[in-house]
């Protein structure tokens, strides 16, 4: 056990000499390439925000008729809540619609009326499926006087997302695969600068493990700080985007920024990132080693 | 320890290395394998540490069939035989100790005793104070016995050497030869290839002489 820890540190202490030695440029060439889907990422996920209020998955209001009672109003939860289609539900009674709509500087108009002059009314959101069949469905409803997809520019927002995130998965397998090629390659020249100690371990009693260990540990440690440096790549970038994005939603009165990639997901950009060094480094190490039999 | 029977070995292309080879080597014994240039010496010895597996027959080393090994087990088989080749094949691009310490660092010994046998094997070639020189600052000579301290560190029961004295002068030659016969004294069987027959008759060593293939 304490011999295989010793291997295994010596093969990292190896890895790590030949990673000093020429490793570095590779991890810079990864990061740059996995920059490009984590910013996409960072990017989209910040305009999901952007976009809570009038969210990015469609939105249905279901009002009632005005002359229903509460109780009658709130019986309806049930048979909603049943249809799969449905992701959340919020019953908004008629009281704080008005209070919205005082909110919202009509306070003039509201204060002229006698009575509240708006019904009860149920916000959903949908799950999957077609919007506009929903929307007939709820129209069928008893109680229900009208209902409203807040629709063409939400659903154009929504298809506009959809085809971002694609475009960032497509990115990013694009470039996963050229992070294996990048490592593919360099373990390559490594292997080749160095046959003639492979050879000889062979000859003297060295295990192919031996021999393979340095290498897996290059590609690992090449992979996580091309990981490390796209997220520093990433946040360095949204940092600077920020201050313009300050001054353009000041003058929205808003506070709206670009969010930074949570630290799961940077994690996770590193792992992934030395996953992929790792099989790189497999393919090339099975490959060329072979040949050297 | 070491035995050979009715070994044969054709290279593809149909050229005839060895032809029905057999002979035994008991520990301890000393033996030299001589004749011309491509008498098949080369081919004989890398036979042993499975560098090349017979076509037919058997090779038997410390009690496993070699030619019918599989290959997770060649690098086991390889701690327990010493080998040294006609150009050192040492790694120019580190000290010498650091070349005596490779085959130890495969088998996983704790640094302090690692440290303690590559001293011991550098003692025993006559090198004992070189270790931090590089190979290329030493003569041929040196280089060989450098080369013998590598294949002697891990204590294997086998010591093969090819042409070990063919780029020495008589001098030199004579000392690497001695270093050889020393280690039969422990009970290491040894076994030298080399066309030098006026060095060989110095030695009261058994004589194996290679002619096209067969043991004459």
């Amino acid at each position: 056990m304490r011999a295989w820890a010793r291997q295994h540190r010596q093969a990292f202490a190896a890895a790590l000499r030949r990673f000093k030695g020429g490793g570095l440029l590779s991890a810079l060439v990864i990061g740059v390439a996995l920059a490009l889907p984590a910013g996409g990422y960072a990017l989209l996920e910040s305009l999901r925000g952007l976009a809570t209020r009038a969210s990015l998955d469609p939105q249905v209001t279901v009002f009632l008729k005005t002359e229903l009672k509460r109780a009658e109003a709130q019986a309806l939860e049930r048979p909603l809540r049943a249809d799969r289609r449905i992701a959340t539900l919020r019953f908004v009674p008629r009281e704080e619609a008005l209070r919205e709509l005082n909110a919202q500087g009509l306070s003039d108009v509201t204060a002229a009326l006698s009575q509240n002059p708006l019904p009860d009314a149920y916000v959903v959101t949908l799950r999957s499926g077609e919007l506009d069949l929903l929307v007939a469905d709820l129209a069928r409803m008893p109680g229900v006087a009208h209902v409203q997809a807040d629709s063409a520019w939400v659903r154009r927002l929504a298809a506009l997302a959809a085809i971002g995130r694609l475009a960032v998965w497509m990115l990013a397998f694009l470039l996963a695969l050229g992070l294996v090629a990048v490592t593919f390659n360099t373990i390559r020249l490594q292997i080749l600068t160095q046959r003639e100690e492979i050879e000889v371990s062979k000859l003297i009693g060295a295990t192919d493990a031996f021999i393979r260990r340095p290498f897996y540990y290059l590609g690992l440690l090449q992979g996580m700080a091309g990981g490390a440096l796209a997220v520093v790549m990433v946040w360095l970038a949204l940092a600077l985007l920020n201050r313009e994005v300050r001054v353009l939603a000041e003058s929205f009165d808003s506070a709206f920024r670009l969010s930074h990639l949570p630290p799961g997901d940077a994690l996770a950009v590193m792992a992934l990132a030395g996953l992929l060094g790792w099989l790189g480094a497999h393919l090339s190490v099975s490959k060329h080693l072979r040949e050297m039999d | 320890m070491v035995s050979f029977s009715a070994v044969a070995k054709r290279y593809p292309g149909g050229q005839e290395a060895l032809r029905d080879v057999s002979f035994s080597l008991e520990a301890g014994e000393l033996a030299f394998l001589t004749g011309r240039s491509g008498a098949g010496k080369s081919t004989l010895l890398k036979l042993i540490p499975a560098i090349e597996r017979p076509t037919s027959g058997s090779v038997i080393v410390n009690g496993q069939n070699v030619a019918s090994l599989k290959r997770a087990a060649i690098p086991y088989l390889r701690r327990n035989i010493g080998l040294v080749f006609q150009d050192q094949k040492l790694l120019y691009d580190r000290s010498v100790y650091d070349n005596v310490m490779l085959p130890l660092a495969f088998s996983g010994h704790a640094p302090r005793e690692a440290a303690r046998r590559v001293r011991a094997a550098l003692d025993k070639v006559g090198l004992a104070g070189r270790e931090n020189a590089s190979p290329i600052q030493l003569s041929g000579g040196e280089q060989q016995r450098v080369a013998i301290a590598r294949a002697v560190v891990n204590r294997p029961s086998v010591l093969i050497a090819d042409e070990p004295t063919a780029n020495l002068d008589a001098e030199s030659a004579a000392r690497v030869l001695d270093i050889f016969v020393a280690f039969r004294q422990v009970g290491v069987t040894v076994l030298i290839a080399t066309h030098d027959l006026a060095l060989v008759e110095r030695y009261a060593g058994r004589i194996l002489k290679l002619e096209q293939g067969r043991i004459a």
